[in-house]
C-alpha cells in the first residue's frame, strides 16, 4: 500500500507535464464552474420569452445575442451546461453500472454465461452507437430521462468489451489464483482483486465517454428527439437555430462552440490519461 | 481462404439472430397493442384487425417470432404506417443516396487522413505533426451537425458558392460529404499515425534503410504495407460511424437518405419503417465488417491461418 503514494505523485507529475491533458482539465473545470454557478452568472429565467427582442445580434446587453423567442443565448448556454453535465454523468453511470459488472462476470466466469453476454454485446455492437441510441429513443420516447437511458445503453457494450478483455488478463494473475486457493468467494475476488486492476481503462473510457455522451445527446436534441424545449439543451438550441441560418447565424453558432469546448475538454483529458496510465503508450 | 470465409460467415449468424430478436421485442416493448402501433394512429379498426391476423398477434409468442423470422428472410418488412407504401420501397428509394454520401465521405477521409497520418508519423513531434494531430482531435470533438451548419453559413450564405441543401448535381454533394468526412478523418489520421510509428520502429525498417533504399521506398513499400491492417480495420469501423453521422448530416443538408427517413419515421411513430431501417443499417454494418475481415485475411495470410486453427 505504501508504494501507491509515490506512484500517484508520479502520475500527477506526468499529468502536469502533459500540456494537452492540462488544457483539457482546465476546460472541464470551467465547464463545471459554469454549470455550478449558472444562476449566479445569469440571474434571470433562461426560458422566459421576450418576443420584442427576437433574433437580436450580439450586444453589450446580450453578449451572444438572442434567439427566435428573444431569450438570451448566453443565459441558455450557461444553463444548458447543467443539462449536458447531467446527461453526461447519467449516461456514464448507466454504462458503468450495467457494463462493468457484466464485463467482470463475462471475463471471470467464461463458459456459457460469457457466451450469452458476448452474443448480446455483439448484437448491440452491430449498430453504430448513435443509431442504437436513436432506435432506443424510438421505443422509449423523447425527453431528458429517456435520452440518458438511451445513450447510456448505447455505451454499455463498449464497457462490457473493455472490462471483459482486461478481466481475462487479470484472472490469470498469481494473486487471483492465490485468493482462489485460499477459498475466497468469487464475488470478493471480483470486487477486491480484479476490479481495482481494471480501473485504469475504465477511467480512461469514462473520460472519453463523457465527451461522446454530450455529443450523442446534443445530436438527439438537434434532431428534435432528445431533450425537449423550452429546456435549454445545447443540441436542441442548435436545431432551432438552423431555421435562422440565413438571417441570424449567431443563434446556431454559439451553442455549437459550447458543445465543442466541453467535448474537447473530456477528449483531451481522456487522451492524456491514456498516455500516462496505459503502459502501451509509455 | 474458403474455410476462413465460411467460418466468418457463420460467425455472423448469432448476431443476425440477435438483431431479429431485438427488432421483434422492440415492438412489444412499446405501450399498447402492437397491431395498432404498426397500423399507425389513423388506422381503422378493420385495418388493425387485418394486421393482427396477418402477423399472427393472436398466436403464442414463439409462433409470432417464427412468423416474424420467415417474413424477415423474405424481406417482407410490411407497409409504412404513414404512406402505406411497402417499407422496402421506401428504403430502396433512400438507401442509394446514403451509400453515395458515405462512399464519397470515406473516400475524402482516406485521401486526407492516410497521408496526414503518414506525414505525422514520419515527421513526429514537429509542427506539422502537431498540426495534424490537433486537427484530428478537433474533428473528433466537433459536433458534425454544427460543422455542417457552419459550412452552410460560409459557403452558401456568405460566399454563395454552393447550395445549402438538396440533391441533383455534383455541387450538392460537396458540403455534406466534407461534413461527414470531417467526422471520420480524425480517426483515420490517428490510427495511420500510430500504426506507421509502430511499423517504422521495427527492425526490418532499419535493415531496409541500411541497404540504402530511398526513404520514400522505405515508408511506402515497407512501413505502410505493414501498417495497413489496423488502418483498414479503422476505415471499416468508421463506416458504422458514418451511418450514425449520416443521420445528422442528412438532416442538416435535407439530403433524402436513410438517416432522414429514420428520423422522420421516429417523429411520426412509423414503426414498420423504423424496424426496416434499423435492420438494413445493422445488415450493412455487418456486411462492411465482413468485407473488411476478408480484405485483411487476403492481405495477411497469418489471419487465414489463425482462422483455420
Amino acid at each position: 500500500m505504501d508504494s501507491s503514494k509515490p506512484q500517484r505523485s508520479l502520475i500527477w507529475i506526468k499529468f502536469k507535464r502533459n500540456r494537452a491533458a492540462l488544457f483539457g482539465s482546465f476546460l472541464i473545470l470551467i465547464y463545471l464552474a459554469v454549470a455550478l454557478l449558472a444562476p449566479v452568472l445569469f440571474p434571470g429565467n433562461p426560458s422566459a420569452p421576450n418576443l420584442m427582442k427576437s433574433l437580436e445580434r450580439p450586444s453589450l446587453k446580450h453578449p451572444l445575442g438572442t434567439d427566435e423567442l428573444g431569450r438570451s443565448i448566453l443565459g441558455r448556454i450557461l444553463y444548458g451546461s447543467r443539462i449536458s453535465l447531467l446527461i453526461a454523468i447519467g449516461v456514464v453511470c448507466v454504462g458503468l453500472l450495467v457494463g462493468v459488472p457484466l464485463g467482470l462476470i463475462s471475463g471471470y466466469y467464461g463458459g456459457k454465461i460469457d457466451f450469452v453476454i458476448q452474443r448480446v454485446t455483439d448484437t448491440l455492437l452491430a449498430f453504430p452507437g448513435f443509431l442504437l441510441a436513436l432506435a432506443l429513443v424510438a421505443v422509449l420516447g423523447v425527453g431528458l430521462k429517456n435520452t440518458i437511458v438511451s445513450v447510456g445503453i448505447s455505451m454499455v457494450p463498449i464497457y462490457i468489451r473493455l472490462v471483459r478483455g482486461c478481466t481475462l488478463g487479470v484472472r490469470e494473475q498469481t494473486y487471483v489464483e492465490a485468493a482462489r486457493a485460499m477459498g475466497t468467494r468469487n464475488g470478493i475476488i471480483l470486487i477486491r482483486h480484479i476490479l481495482p486492476n481494471v480501473l485504469t481503462p475504465i477511467t480512461i473510457q469514462t473520460s472519453l465517454g463523457m465527451g461522446t455522451a454530450i455529443l450523442f445527446a446534443a445530436g438527439l436534441g438537434f434532431l428534435g428527439i432528445g431533450v425537449q424545449p423550452p429546456t435549454p439543451e445545447w443540441g436542441a438550441m442548435l436545431g432551432s437555430g438552423r431555421a435562422y441560418l440565413f438571417n441570424a447565424p449567431h443563434v446556431a453558432t454559439f451553442p455549437g462552440i459550447a458543445i465543442f469546448l466541453a467535448v474537447l475538454g473530456f477528449n483531451l483529458s481522456g487522451d492524456g490519461l491514456r498516455d500516462i496510465l496505459d503502459p502501451r503508450f509509455k | 481462404m474458403f474455410q476462413y470465409v465460411l467460418k466468418r460467415l457463420l460467425s455472423t449468424l448469432p448476431v443476425l439472430i440477435g438483431i431479429s430478436l431485438l427488432l421483434f421485442f422492440m415492438l412489444r416493448m412499446l405501450p399498447g397493442d402492437p397491431a395498432q402501433v404498426l397500423a399507425g394512429q389513423m388506422a381503422s379498426q378493420e385495418d388493425i384487425q387485418s394486421i393482427r391476423q396477418q402477423l399472427g398477434f393472436d398466436k403464442p409468442i414463439f409462433v409470432q417470432f417464427g412468423l416474424f423470422l420467415s417474413r424477415l428472410i423474405r424481406f417482407d418488412l410490411g407497409r409504412s404506417a404513414r404512406t402505406q407504401n411497402p417499407v422496402l420501397e421506401e428504403i430502396g428509394s433512400r438507401l442509394p443516396n446514403t451509400v453515395l454520401l458515405a462512399v464519397a465521405a470515406i473516400t475524402l477521409a482516406c485521401l486526407f487522413g492516410i497521408p496526414a497520418g503518414i506525414i505525422s508519423a514520419v515527421r513526429r513531434y514537429t509542427w506539422i505533426d502537431y498540426l495534424f494531430t490537433s486537427m484530428a482531435l478537433f474533428g473528433i470533438s466537433m459536433p458534425v451537425f454544427w460543422l455542417g451548419l457552419m459550412l452552410v453559413v460560409v459557403f452558401s450564405v456568405l460566399l454563395k458558392w454552393l447550395p445549402a441543401g438538396g440533391t441533383g448535381s455534383f455541387k450538392h454533394i460537396i458540403l455534406p460529404s466534407f461534413t461527414l468526412a470531417a467526422f471520420v478523418v480524425a480517426f483515420i489520421t490517428r490510427m495511420t499515425r500510430a500504426s506507421m510509428m509502430e511499423a517504422l520502429s521495427q527492425d526490418y525498417i532499419t535493415t531496409a534503410r541500411s541497404k540504402g533504399l530511398k526513404e520514400q521506398m522505405v515508408i511506402i513499400k515497407h512501413a505502410l504495407k505493414n501498417a495497413l491492417i489496423p488502418i483498414i480495420t479503422v476505415v471499416g469501423l468508421q463506416f458504422g460511424l458514418l451511418l450514425g453521422g449520416a443521420v445528422l448530416t442528412e438532416t442538416v443538408f435535407a439530403w433524402p437518405g436513410m438517416g432522414r427517413l429514420i428520423v422522420d419515421s421516429i417523429l411520426a411513430r412509423d414503426y414498420p419503417v423504423i424496424q426496416g431501417a434499423i435492420l438494413i443499417f445493422g445488415l450493412l454494418y455487418i456486411l462492411v465488417n465482413l468485407v473488411v475481415d476478408l480484405i485483411y485475411a487476403y492481405i495477411d495470410p497469418r489471419i487465414r491461418y489463425d482462422g483455420r486453427k
